[in-house]
């Protein structure tokens, strides 16, 4: 039996987490949409790759999200353990560029315990921390019923409970996430519909 | 006038747009010797003087000059009101005692005025119209009590009267103030209304007339000496704390709330530091500001110690009173906060939010603002579904107008599983944009099989293919 999706998701709040994969920005909304409240976004200014706020309205209302652009990582963790101490916001996302140490970790556990918030690193592969609360790779997949949302969703790492995989895919309309049945279970649902 | 002339003996006018023609505002000694007069239209009076030189007026700027002027003015006595556009009036009753006499002080005045290059006419008096009446013809002293005997072989026109009632009172043979003087009363304003009597007695002091003096501008700056050197971090805060809530109090009777702090800290050996605090609103909550500063505090250099503080709001802006409601923005507040303090390390700047942009051109849809200076506002709306990020474009091989079945991107090799499109954007004609050089633009999302959701377009006037953003 697999574990309910919804104990996992959203993660535990006063943690920082890490997501890495393709599909780690939409796992980022969605968390963000799924705390309510403001977003702050802290990233290098020098990335190439703009979030496109047209795109994120499908996940979130673009109102709720504030960038701040640091010049390198130090500046953006310091913005976020700023940020996550103050619980003026509800959700920290991270770009990160190179792995943390287990200081910075830890700081940012700290504050995000202090504050009450969620910290979520959007990490590359392989550069976990061992600090974070949970770890998540992320990867759209393809779906011949014509899903455009399709996800999978791999919990690698928790530190307090099991590790599982989920298919997921996100509904824009109402901007809530849904799980797609397991294979097996839509052939039995095929089946009792003959 | 005075900055601007170049040449004192050629005849030189400043003009204005008035009454829908270009008028001479103010002209030099030379001009006035070629008949013209304020007012004239310039046409004519390049007529009289075809070698004019003329400029046109900055009223702005002489209107600061003339509070500069006055705020100069001060040195003599603190009583200062403005008379017309062109003139002070000071009050020097009292002060003039700081001088061995009014003609001393009178010397000095027109002495530094003249230093700086202003020509001035200077009269004093009993009364205010007197010594305008005096200014006006040549300056000079009324002794106390002399003040009728030293006006009374002026003109009517010293008087401040329309320029019309004095033309008539002159017709009228009415040259002089004595003149009027000697007329009984009930006539003269049966004639000419009660002004020109109101003038008289303004400037003989039969009627009161008072001098409304300049306000001082708001003054955003507290400052503290202290007896003793300081060095502690706590210490310095305590003394922030302290001018803060003295500066708050003035910020508050003001009606405005602060953007820009400066807290100046002089150390013994003279040298100065300053901690900068840019504010993410208005604000002149004392208890609020405080614990903004601590960051720029805390890297303050304190050597061996600092005896002198001051604090200064050097950007103020308006901040009504507001009602206290039960849902007051409590979250709001912390969030401004957060802003403010994150901009202490990364530069308010550098928070930003998005806003929405009138534009099909994908990367022009949406503006970055400062999130300090900008309000969430406006609606998103995707009529079609956009990607979540946005890159420069980086080509692909690929021919003909469908997408490729396969192809390769950011060394993966790719092959589309599903392709939705074309949504045909054009250019915006009226944005020379170096990337839409190439032209129309077809959209397409392709699914690979591989999971990638990418957003690529083709250009057909100019063939060829792109990846543009990436779906999640």
């Amino acid at each position: 039996m697999r574990p309910d999706l919804a104990d996992h998701f959203p993660p535990r709040t006063g943690r920082t987490h890490e997501v890495n994969g393709p599909s780690s920005l939409s796992f980022s909304l969605a968390l963000a949409q799924a705390r309510g409240g403001t977003t702050l976004w802290a990233r290098e200014d020098w990335a190439p790759e703009q979030l496109n706020p047209v795109g994120i309205s499908a996940y979130l209302d673009p109102a709720k999200l504030l960038i701040a652009q640091g010049k390198d990582q130090l500046e953006v963790l310091a913005v976020s353990e700023e940020a996550l101490r103050s619980g003026a916001v509800t959700l920290v996302v991270m770009e990160l560029s190179k792995p943390l140490d287990l200081t910075a970790g830890r700081r940012l556990q700290l504050a995000a315990e202090a504050g009450k918030s969620t910290g979520l690193c959007l990490i590359q592969d392989g550069m976990g921390s061992n600090a974070a609360e949970t770890r998540w790779h992320c990867a759209p997949v393809f779906s011949e019923s014509g899903d455009s949302t399709h996800q999978s969703w791999d919990l690698k790492k928790n530190k307090s409970g099991t590790l599982s995989k989920w298919e997921v895919r996100w509904d824009a309309e109402t901007r809530r996430l849904r799980l797609v049945p397991d294979p097996a279970q839509r052939q039995g649902l095929a089946r009792a519909q003959h | 006038m005075r900055a601007r002339s170049t040449d004192s003996d050629a005849p030189f006018a400043l003009t204005h747009l008035h009454k829908s023609a270009n008028r001479i505002y103010c002209l030099n000694r030379a001009a006035r010797a070629q008949g013209l007069h304020p007012g004239m239209p310039h046409a004519d009076a390049h007529a009289f003087c075809p070698d004019l030189i003329s400029q046109p007026a900055d009223l702005p700027g002489d209107a600061r000059f003339q509070q500069m002027l006055a705020r100069w003015a001060t040195r003599y006595c603190p009583w200062i009101g403005l008379e017309g556009p062109h003139g002070l009036v000071l009050d020097v009753t009292g002060s003039t005692h700081l001088w061995p006499d009014e003609a001393t002080m009178l010397g000095d005045m027109k002495q530094r005025l003249s230093r700086a290059g202003i020509h001035a006419l200077i009269g004093i008096a009993d009364t205010r119209g007197a010594s305008w009446a005096l200014a006006l013809h040549g300056g000079g002293i009324a002794q106390p009590g002399q003040t009728e005997a030293r006006i009374a072989r002026l003109p009517v026109s010293a008087l401040r009267i329309a320029e019309k009632t004095c033309v008539s009172l002159e017709r009228l043979g009415l040259r002089t103030i004595a003149d009027l003087i000697a007329l009984p009363r009930p006539t003269v304003t049966r004639r000419f209304g009660a002004e020109v009597l109101l003038r008289l007695d303004q400037a003989l002091g039969a009627q009161p007339e008072s001098i409304s003096p300049l306000s001082d501008p708001p003054h955003y700056g507290v400052r503290m000496t202290l007896p003793e050197p300081i060095g502690l971090t706590s210490d310095v805060m305590a003394g922030t704390q302290r001018l803060l809530t003295r500066l708050c109090e003035t910020l508050k009777e003001q009606e405005v709330g602060a953007r820009v702090l400066q807290l100046t800290l002089r150390r013994v050996d003279q040298d100065s530091q300053q901690v900068e605090l840019r504010l993410a609103r208005p604000l002149r909550d004392a208890g609020r500001i405080l614990p903004l500063f601590e960051r720029g505090v805390g890297e303050v250099e304190a050597g061996f110690g600092i005896d002198m503080m001051r604090l200064e709001a050097t950007q103020v802006e308006p901040l009504p009173v507001k009602q206290v409601t039960h849902i007051a923005g409590r979250d709001k507040d912390k969030l401004d906060d957060l802003i403010t303090r994150i901009g202490t390390r990364i530069g308010l700047e550098n928070v930003q939010r998005f806003l929405p942009a009138d534009s099909h051109i994908p990367e022009r849809s949406f503006t970055i603002a400062a999130a300090a200076f900008s309000e969430p506002e406006g609606s998103w709306v995707a009529l079609h579904p956009r990607p979540l990020k946005l890159f420069t474009p980086e080509p692909i091989a690929g021919h003909g107008n469908r997408p490729p079945k396969s192809f390769r991107w950011r060394n993966m090799s790719l092959s589309t599983g599903r392709a939705t499109g074309p949504e045909r954007i054009a250019p915006e004609w009226w944005m020379a944009d170096e990337n839409w050089r190439a032209g129309l633009r077809d959209y397409w999302r392709v699914e690979t099989r591989q999971g990638r959701r990418l957003w690529l377009f083709h250009t057909p006037q100019n063939p060829g293919w792109f990846v543009q953003g990436e779906f999640a």
